[in-house]
């Protein structure tokens, strides 16, 4: 982590502003992920991290006003939602959407062929296979196969789906927005296990969280607190646990001094 | 024949899709609609006097009858009946050649897995494929149970008595100014009686039965299921048909005797000049039952209100559809449910999806009067908005009268948010492949009721849909 991160194994975020309803919410916005490593961020409500999380994904909402992003070299901010998610991004959504009448297996089986070449198909017997085992480490029953796409899922249902999601998909970069939040403590270890059965020296995460106790069970190698559209403080693991017992105001009071 | 004006004029607006035929037929209706060609229908038939006056007095009501804008879409207004031909005969049928075919259209063929000389039929080069020796095994197989399934013609020809007993029964010439206008010029249809207690195996295709002739434009189709039997009937086909006609009125009558059986499914995809104005409509006596399975897609204006007059004591009918309409399209659908008996149970499931500016419209009418007793009804439709600027509307007309029925309606609009599209699409979807999964997953309970290889054909076709109406 002290030498220069390779460019073309990390995601890089420079200098970017991003702007709602002509709202500026992230300012001048730095950071990098190298592949390998699990990096958080941490910050009070309202300080852009779900932001954050929707323009790397590229939500339409949002207008990028200045700076970039490369993920591997490659500028991530040219490039369609579908096609950044098939070049290796993957979020995990605070509140994942409901897909009346399509089953998850139709979904992500769909998801899977749609980063295939034209003409090849994929192998039913094998992918299920491959998602049962998936779902077991999740501890999800094989009914949810069947059942639409996070419709009457109960909230650490949907995050556990999500979690499921990526692991068939097996992105470069995965951001985790809030994925904590709803989950109780079974579950959260849970879905953390599946975490951190992904993390890997091809892989990067940065993990969106407002408190710390995710972190006990995924634990990060950097710990970023971002306060109004940047990032004011990095720090190792510890950071989160100063965080925690010190509140978010004293971030505020050393950025004021 | 002159080249007059009045003729091009017809030739342009008939060959909207890029398509033009051929105008030396040595032997057509000509243009226009009067008792003369009406006449020379009923001689190019050889048709026996009470059906040439049946003929001539349905143009008078046709005729007579105002155009039904006061409830329906003004844009019937823009049918010009005069630049129409009502009948060509089988051998001055329209040709072109396959070079001829847009681009699109070939490619449309190709990705919904169409063989080679399906695809030159389907689009008008060749006459006919090798529908001509499916139909007629069909026939041979099924008439040695004494099923008849023949053309209306050979019906009316062959099977007078039979035919003429339930003929105009079940829906009268003057029901609408287009019943009335298919009864005096219609021809092509099937006809088809199966004897009592005979259980038709294999669904009766008419895709074959047409084929072999040619799409019919005025169709008059006649099923008549005696005292216990069961047949299912199909009726089109997913492929687009590139159609030089714009104006398509059929007619459709079942008659299910005492305990029997009818199931009628349809799936058609019509492409957008296309006016087809349809009046289907059942007849079904004591404990009989009859399902009509609906799918729409295309056409420029399609209004379609299958119905089901509960006749018998514990008849029971069903309307199960899905309609899509897409930008420059309107599905103007329904189902109407006739309860005159005791006991007698109808259900109508009705989804339709409205793309782009396209717009569905369901109409149901229930009607159950006081005199009766446990009759019950259940209505669900459901209409999916992929934008903003479509647009969907419901009319229902429920008149139940008496206190000892049970009647339950229900009806949603949902729409395919810009978040789920996004959701999706994070997953690695296209926007059209999102689109076309939502509205798969939308439809997905009702294809569930269409034979395997129409709900296949039904998804490629929803894909391909989908996939044109993004920008």
């Amino acid at each position: 982590m002290t030498s220069e991160p390779d460019i073309s194994r990390s995601l890089v975020i420079k200098d970017l502003s991003v702007e709602i309803d002509g709202r500026e919410i992230l300012k001048g916005f730095n950071l990098t992920v190298p592949k390998g490593e699990v990096h958080a961020i941490m910050g009070p409500n309202g300080t852009g991290k779900s932001t954050l999380a929707k323009v790397l994904a590229g939500h339409e909402d949002y207008t990028v006003t200045g700076g970039q992003v490369l993920m591997d070299g490659i500028d991530l901010l040219a490039m369609s939602v579908d096609e950044r998610s098939r070049a290796g991004m993957f979020l995990a959504f605070q509140y994942p959407n409901e897909i009346p009448g399509v089953s998850n297996a139709n979904f992500i089986r769909a998801a899977r062929q749609a980063r295939l070449p034209d003409g090849e198909e994929i192998d039913a017997v094998a992918f299920y296979k491959e998602m049962y085992a998936k779902m077991a480490e999740l501890e999800m029953d094989k009914s949810f196969t069947g059942r639409s796409v996070n419709e009457g899922f109960s909230g650490g249902e949907k995050k556990r789906n999500e979690i499921l999601q990526m692991m068939m998909l097996d992105p470069k970069y995965a951001v985790l927005d809030e994925t904590d939040s709803g989950l109780d403590i079974d579950a959260l270890k849970v879905v953390a296990q599946g975490v951190n059965s992904l993390r890997s020296k091809d892989r990067g995460f940065l993990v969106i969280t407002h408190y710390q106790r995710l972190l006990s069970y995924i634990v990060p190698d950097i710990v970023h607190v971002m306060w109004d559209g940047r990032i004011v403080r990095s720090g190792g693991k510890d950071l989160a646990l100063e965080l925690e017992e010190k509140g978010y105001e004293w971030v505020k009071e050393e950025l004021a001094a | 024949m002159s080249h007059d004006s009045a003729t091009l004029e017809a030739v342009q607006i008939e060959s909207d899709g890029n398509f033009s035929y051929p105008e030396d037929y040595d032997l057509d209706a000509g243009y226009g609609l009067n008792a003369g060609v009406v006449d020379y229908i009923s001689n190019v038939k050889d048709e026996a006097d009470w059906l040439r006056d049946f003929r001539q007095r349905a143009l008078k009501v046709f005729e007579d009858k105002p155009m039904p804008t006061h409830w329906a879409s003004r844009d019937l207004e823009n049918i010009h009946f005069q630049n129409i031909r009502y009948y060509l005969a089988k051998k001055q049928r329209a040709t072109r050649n396959w070079e001829d075919v847009p681009d699109d259209v070939k490619r449309t063929f190709e990705r919904l897995g169409i063989p080679e000389k399906e695809r030159k039929f389907l689009a008008g080069v060749e006459a006919q494929f090798d529908s001509e020796a499916a139909y007629s095994n069909i026939k041979d197989e099924v008439a040695k149970d004494g099923v008849i399934f023949v053309n209306s013609t050979e019906g009316l020809r062959e099977h007078p008595e039979l035919f003429r007993k339930w003929f105009g029964k079940v829906i009268p010439t003057g029901d609408n100014k287009f019943s009335a206008l298919n009864s005096a010029v219609f021809s092509g249809g099937s006809f088809i009686y199966v004897p009592p207690g005979v259980k038709v195996r294999h669904p009766l295709q008419a895709y074959f039965r047409i084929n072999a002739e040619q799409f019919g434009q005025f169709e008059r189709t006649l099923i008549i299921v005696d005292e216990g039997a069961e047949v299912t009937y199909m009726e089109g086909c997913t492929a687009p048909k590139f159609d030089t006609a714009t104006l398509h009125s059929a007619v459709v009558e079942l008659v299910a005797m005492k305990d029997a059986k009818i199931q009628y499914i349809t799936v058609q995809n019509w492409s957008n000049n296309v006016f087809n104005l349809v009046t289907k409509r059942a007849i079904a006596h004591e404990n009989a039952e009859v399902r009509w399975i609906d799918c729409n897609i295309g056409s420029r204006l399609t209004m379609k209100y299958p119905g089901v007059v509960m006749k018998g004591r514990k008849a029971r009918g069903e309307v199960i559809s899905i309609a899509l309409a897409n930008t420059g399209q309107h599905q103007d659908t329904g189902a109407k449910m006739i309860h005159a008996a005791d006991e007698t149970t109808s259900n109508v499931v009705s989804k339709s999806i409205s793309v782009g500016e396209g717009r569905s419209t369901y109409r149901g009418q229930v009607h159950i009067p006081r005199h009766l007793k446990g009759c019950r009804n259940n209505t669900e439709c459901d209409a999916l908005l992929i934008n903003s600027r479509s647009r969907t509307d419901t009319y229902p007309a429920i008149t139940v009268r008496g206190n000892q029925h049970a009647v339950q309606h229900e009806a949603s609009v949902s729409q395919v948010s810009a978040e789920q599209i996004f959701y999706m699409q994070q997953r690695g979807l296209s926007e059209g492949e999102a689109m076309s999964l939502s509205v798969n997953g939308f439809v997905n309970d009702l294809v569930r009721e269409f034979p395997m290889e129409y709900s296949v054909e039904l998804k490629r076709l929803i894909d391909l849909e989908m996939e044109g109406s993004v920008g």
